[in-house]
């Protein structure tokens, strides 16, 4: 390992971090403005100071098990949702050079990483020991397991125009016309299955507050609250990354600001897309919210596949 | 490389061995998850990145969550601990552990005889593997959809249910795909409503 390569690696985890902690203002902020009111406006220049705020308050929560808890599931449950998306992004190119590992199964790396995320809400949902925790459970893994399928196959016509997993290739693919023109189903169903797998807003069904309290973090305080909090975030960021990366041309775009700083402005796009989803859609119930992937998204992902396998091969001999 | 692939060998097996003796289903399942993720890191210090990436996807990723799910909804609690307790006494150990000592001894001394045979890794990338999936090996690949089809297909028919909706309003709406039939006599319908004038 060179100096250059732990550098990335830290810088990476650096603005990761940074990020996830500050789109807890930024939605806030947003939310405030797309409801008419001011959000978070007291502490430091337009309130920005509340991430600090929030995260000392955080950090000097008591930090409880319950005593019917399941100990050390309990306790690493949290760490797995962080783990497993960090992981995610050593395979995202944010700049040509600035990759932490660039993978030959880049893609495959990327839903093998989603998909252990599951664990986490299954492990703390079940080790919370807690009726309304174990729906959320049982809720948040049915939605996943789901989702991971159609966020897979989605992928998949990408794959095929480019012929490689490996997201530089992708990106380098893009040259001429970025995978939304060509494969507008697959980024429009990826999304879908990103805020799915992500838990977000209209697709918290696993946490729905009104419903299930917190679902499977009901129990949760302190840090380990925290970890889900920024888990979330990171969550949103990842898919955005993903879908920039793979639908957006990455970090392509005209030659007057250099290439990381494209990959930022698309990225913050997404961001904000992914918080004005949040204000403006409301919630599905648990069995519509299953019934419309098995029943509508998987015909078309299947149907998008085979279309586009078959205008691949058609382009390849003619 | 063969540093990686003892390591995560014996990460395996001991993990392997945890899923036996725990005495708790989740616990147990939580260590066949770090099994196959070791069993996945073998794959890619062997040069099968592919294999490792599916291997993770659907098998930590996706039929461990699944049985998960199931003993989650199960609610085994103590008692069932204790159970596996009294089934898993010393007497039910001893000869299947004899027979594996056994089969110990004979790797040890396979691996000590004939230990000039270096491990060797040959880096299988995405295209070859399939290329190979869909050429040589189509018949093997055919054979295990039909598998799989039956499998679908059965559990369909078990999952198959008619939806006759509790709720009277729904009765002649949604969800309803035979003959609507009457569930009670009309006068009781007509009772209902004088006993709803009558309030």
């Amino acid at each position: 390992m060179t100096t250059e390569q732990i550098l990335i690696v830290a810088g990476v985890l650096f603005v990761l971090l940074n990020i996830a902690a500050g789109l807890i203002w930024v939605e806030r902020r947003m939310l405030a403005l797309w409801q008419d009111r001011l959000g978070p406006n007291r502490a430091g220049p337009l309130g920005i100071l509340i991430v600090l705020a929030d995260t000392l308050k955080l950090f000097f929560k008591e930090d409880w098990i319950p005593p019917f808890a399941d100990k050390w599931v309990f306790i690493l449950a949290p760490a797995i949702v962080v783990a497993s998306v960090l992981m995610s992004f050593v395979i995202i190119p944010f700049a040509p050079g600035i990759v932490v590992a660039d993978l030959n199964i880049g893609i495959l790396f990327f839903l093998a990483m989603s998909s252990m995320g599951v664990y986490s809400i299954v492990l703390g949902g079940w080790a919370s020991n807690n009726k309304y925790a174990l729906l959320g459970a049982m809720r948040g893994a049915s939605q996943m397991i789901a989702y991971e399928v159609f966020m897979g196959l989605s992928l998949m016509g990408v794959v095929m125009l480019t012929g490689s997993f490996n997201l530089g290739d992708i990106v380098a693919a893009q040259k001429n016309w970025w995978f939304v023109v060509t494969q507008p189903v697959g980024f429009v169903i990826f999304f879908i299955a990103g805020i799915a797998e992500t838990h977000r807003l209209p697709f918290d069904i696993p946490e729905a507050e009104s419903e299930l309290i917190a679902g499977y973090h009901a129990e949760y305080s302190g840090m380990k609250f925290g970890m889900f909090f920024i888990g979330e975030y990171l969550g949103i960021t990842l898919i955005s990354a993903m879908i920039v990366t793979l639908f957006f041309g990455g970090w392509l775009g005209p030659a007057f600001l250099p290439p990381l700083a494209w990959f930022a402005i698309k990225l913050f796009f997404f961001i904000g897309l992914f918080i004005l989803l949040r204000a403006s859609l409301p919630r599905p119930r648990y069995d519509q919210l299953i019934a419309y992937g098995w029943k509508i998204i998987l015909p078309i992902v299947l149907a998008n596949l085979l279309i586009t396998g078959a205008v691949a091969l058609w382009l390849r001999d003619h | 490389m063969s540093t990686l692939f003892y390591l995560s060998s014996t990460i395996a097996i001991a993990s392997t061995i945890l899923v036996i003796t725990r005495y708790h289903p989740v616990h147990a399942l939580l260590y066949l998850a770090v099994s196959f993720l070791a069993v996945g890191m073998i794959f890619l210090s062997l040069g099968a990145p592919f294999v490792a990436a599916l291997e993770i996807i659907v098998y930590a990723g996706a039929i461990i969550v699944l049985f998960i799910f199931v003993v989650m909804m199960l609610n085994l609690g103590k008692d069932t601990a204790q159970q596996e307790k009294e089934w898993l006494k010393p007497k039910v150990w001893l000869v299947p552990s004899a027979l594996v000592l056994v089969l110990l001894v004979e790797m040890i001394i396979l691996l000590f005889t004939d230990s000039d045979q270096p491990l060797k890794v040959s880096v299988v990338d995405p295209r070859r593997l399939a290329l190979s999936l869909y050429g040589e090996y189509i018949i093997a690949v055919e054979l295990t959809g039909f598998l799989l089809m039956a499998g679908i297909v059965g559990a369909a028919h078990i999952g198959k249910h008619m939806h006759t909706p509790l709720h009277r309003f729904l009765q002649n709406g949604e969800g309803k795909k035979e003959k609507p039939k009457p569930l009670r006599p009309v006068e009781s319908l007509k009772n209902e409503q004088t006993v709803l004038h009558d309030q």
